[in-house]
């Protein structure tokens, strides 16, 4: 009888999902790292009613990682329902209930994402348009789900490589300022790799700054600093789903296991609230509907015919210092002095913002020629959705 | 099913003991110094006892009783070690009897090995399913080793706030007595009663409030009929609605207390007043990586002892009060020769008598 009660609490709290996924099947594609295949083989345990079964492998787990809390919280249940008809996860006595709900929602998210594992190898998250062939890998953090997705760039498709428990922000996304204690949504990379020496236990084992706010974060007013992708002190193995100031943190292992992908300045690293996932066929047909329309500003630059070239760009279009008004009246002055244009794009990339705005973030190497001028920059352009196409909102060399 | 009260009775105890000696006089016709040793230990006389039944078993090695006295002796001595290593041998030797498992288990579990506890009596009950002392003693195991848990999953600190575990030892070998097949039966169980080892709860609650509450039967025999858990809930009750009333004005000047309280800390390390600084800390607080405290001190002082101007001060202070506990969070601004410094805190507060003293302290 007190099994039966131990077994319903525990589920109850993890909102049992559908059956566990078949690892059989994908055992490319299902990263069996961390520890959640082993918390849902525990979870079924309990369900099923083998208390002991679930002890022995919580005991396990716990060899595996030895400051693991959850898993001590589990064992804690296990043992205590040995001894008494236990009501709850989390029996402790006098515990702090801000701590037990901590552990419960880490719980959740955990046993969640290995259930719903299939979607990130069988779908693309949305934002991944288009990697350059330089960026060998991206990363794509799901807040929500408290999960860290890594791609590999296979020629320009995104391959799923593996995933991780993150946590986040205390008081959630949608940073907008210093101190709000929340994590940025949008587009970023990684700009630094701090050296370990100067920082405390309290980062684990690395730390690597993102560029936060990056130019459409100013450009919307946010402010704040200092958001980093850093690891977890060495008193745990991991903190709660919403524990940081803003930063996404990760099991020091799973940092390790990151550190090794990122190119600094380049591996893209986006951050969103509810990653959306699209088809092979769906992803494929929105990157090449975005790149036609890249390729007709190319042309109608060539052109040189200014209406053409300016029905490209937003009402509220802006460069650093400049305006549409400002802009379109330069470049009808440097086009009166024009004979011919040829612009060739290369490197190019293309990730959608995540969130509510339909705004695409589009980075290449120009090459520019003309009769009286040459000129190679990097150059990267926002493209928003207006009037029911897409329309550059922002430019500037990146 | 035995009974869910973790804690036996200790009322019946006495009588039953002395049942137990008359009988194992007669159970161990082998030799006049088995009872003559217990009656020696009954009498408190150990060493004269350990001296005996060192003699008995010179005389005959193999002997679990004397074996078994001795392991006795030795713990009621104070003598762990030399008891564990005793119990241990006749588990080698005698592996079928429990006894030896269980007492093995009471002294793990004093020097708070609990996973050693739980396998020796997860032995005895191997060999004795229906042993009710060990599974007694394996259900207050368990619940220790829960509470460890708990305290690592939560970072919590119950050494202090925990009673100690009260594991029942077996004061005499009967399973020897039983013939091989024949099962312990439930009635055979009482005979090897246990003597509680441990201390008992030092945190005993006062009996005044409850006597308040009932005031009308003033004569009634009160400390030990009381349920405990009863009491223990009801106490905090009764306080919660006393105060109710004045509760507004009470908070907002103990926040303020514990502002103030705050306040001196900084202050203290400021001024580099390292004995100030030190006292602010409750006794129990619960030093970063779990270090000894003198070592915590040690480290502590060096830092705050070093040369140049420090400057400490806290702001955005927020108290979150909750009974005798309060949270604070607040921003520190920090400064001195090498590093300048702005973090978000977490303190927290402990009521020490009329003092607030910190039990935690952490960034974030």
């Amino acid at each position: 009888m007190r099994r039966a009660a131990l077994a319903i609490a525990l589920i109850a709290a993890c909102a049992a999902g559908p059956a566990v996924p078949d690892i059989a099947r994908h055992p490319t594609t299902l990263s069996d790292s961390g520890p959640e295949p082993q918390l849902s083989r525990i979870f079924s345990e309990i369900e099923k009613n083998n208390l002991d079964n679930a002890l022995a492998q919580t005991e396990s787990l716990l060899q595996q990682y030895p400051n693991f809390r959850l898993a001590h919280l589990i064992k804690g249940d296990l043992l205590l329902a040995r001894s008494m008809p236990i009501t709850t996860f989390g029996n402790a006595l006098n515990a702090p209930q801000e701590k037990l709900s901590d552990l419960r929602e880490e719980a959740i998210a955990r046993l969640k994402a290995y259930r719903d594992k299939k979607a990130s190898s069988n779908y693309v998250p949305r934002y991944l348009l288009q990697m350059e062939p330089d960026q060998k890998y991206a990363i794509v953090v799901d807040t929500q789900k408290s999960r860290l997705y890594l791609y590999q760039n296979d020629h320009g498709r995104p391959r799923f490589v593996a995933d991780y428990y993150v946590t986040h922000g205390k008081l959630g996304t949608d940073k907008t300022r210093e101190g709000d204690k929340k994590t940025p949504i949008g587009i970023y990379h990684v700009t630094s790799s701090l050296p370990l020496k100067k920082l405390g236990d309290f980062y684990g084992s690395g730390a690597f700054p993102i560029n936060y706010p990056n130019e459409w974060d100013k450009h919307q007013g946010r402010n704040g600093h200092g958001i980093w992708l850093h690891g977890t002190p060495s008193d745990t193995f991991s903190r709660p789903p919403k524990a940081s100031d803003g930063c996404v943190v990760l099991a020091n292992t799973d940092l390790d296991a990151i550190a090794k992908t990122l190119q600094l300045g380049l591996t893209p690293v986006i951050i969103s609230n509810s990653i959306e996932w699209l088809s092979f066929d769906d992803w494929q047909s929105e990157r090449s509907a975005l790149n036609k329309k890249i390729d007709d500003w190319r042309q109608d630059w060539e052109s040189r015919d200014l209406n053409r070239f300016l029905k490209h760009y937003s009402r509220k279009f802006q460069t650093k210092d400049q305006t549409l008004e400002q802009f379109a009246k330069q470049k009808s002055l440097v086009n009166a002095s024009k004979e011919w244009i040829k612009v060739k794009l290369s490197n190019q990339s293309m990730f959608r913002n995540p969130g509510q705005e339909e705004v695409v973030v589009v980075t290449f190497d120009q090459d520019y020629r003309s009769n009286n001028l040459n000129n190679q920059m990097k150059k990267r352009q926002y493209w928003i959705r207006e009037d029911g196409t897409w329309k550059i909102i922002f430019e500037g060399s990146s | 099913m035995r009974p869910t009260s973790l804690t036996p009775s200790l009322a019946r105890l006495p009588a039953l003991i002395l049942g137990l000696f008359l009988s194992a006089s007669v159970a161990f016709a082998s030799a006049d110094t088995l009872p003559e040793i217990q009656h020696l230990m009954k009498q408190g006389q150990m060493p004269q006892a350990l001296e005996k039944v060192d003699s008995y078993i010179s005389g005959r090695p193999k002997d679990a009783q004397g074996r078994f006295l001795k392991g006795l002796i030795l713990t009621e001595m104070g003598r762990p070690a030399e008891a564990i290593a005793v119990f241990t041998k006749l588990t080698e030797d005698y592996p079928e009897l429990p006894e030896p498992y269980n007492n093995l288990a009471v002294l793990y579990a004093q020097q708070k090995q609990y996973d050693k506890a739980r396998t020796a009596l997860e032995m005895a009950i191997r060999t004795h399913p229906s042993y009710s002392i060990a599974h007694e003693n394996l259900g207050d195991v368990y619940a220790k080793l829960a509470s460890q848990a708990y305290d690592k999953a939560l970072q919590l600190d119950s050494s202090n706030s925990v009673t100690q575990t009260k594991l029942s030892l077996i004061r005499e070998l009967i399973s020897t007595s039983a013939k091989p097949g024949v099962k312990p039966s439930a009635t055979a169980h009482p005979v090897a009663e246990a003597v509680k080892m441990a201390v008992v709860d030092p945190a005993k609650p006062a009996a005044t409030p409850s006597a308040a509450v009932a005031p009308v039967a003033p004569q009634v025999k009160p400390v030990e009929k009381l349920p405990e858990p009863a009491k223990t809930e009801k106490a905090p009750d009764t306080k919660a609605a006393s105060t109710t009333l004045a509760k507004p004005a009470g908070t907002e000047s103990t926040e303020g207390e514990i502002t103030k309280a705050l306040q001196n800390w900084a202050s203290a390390w400021a001024r580099k007043d390292v004995k100030g600084y030190l006292a602010h800390y409750a006794s129990d607080f619960q030093t970063p990586g779990g270090v000894p405290r003198k070592t915590w001190e040690a480290e502590r002082t060096q830092r705050i002892d070093k040369p140049g101007k420090l400057q400490v001060s806290v702001e955005d202070v927020k108290v979150s009060l909750a009974g005798d506990k309060a949270t604070v969070k607040f921003r520190q601004h920090y400064s001195s020769a090498s590093l300048k410094s702005s973090t978000g805190k977490t303190v927290v507060f402990v009521r020490s008598g009329s003092k607030w003293l910190i039990l935690q302290e952490r960034v974030g």
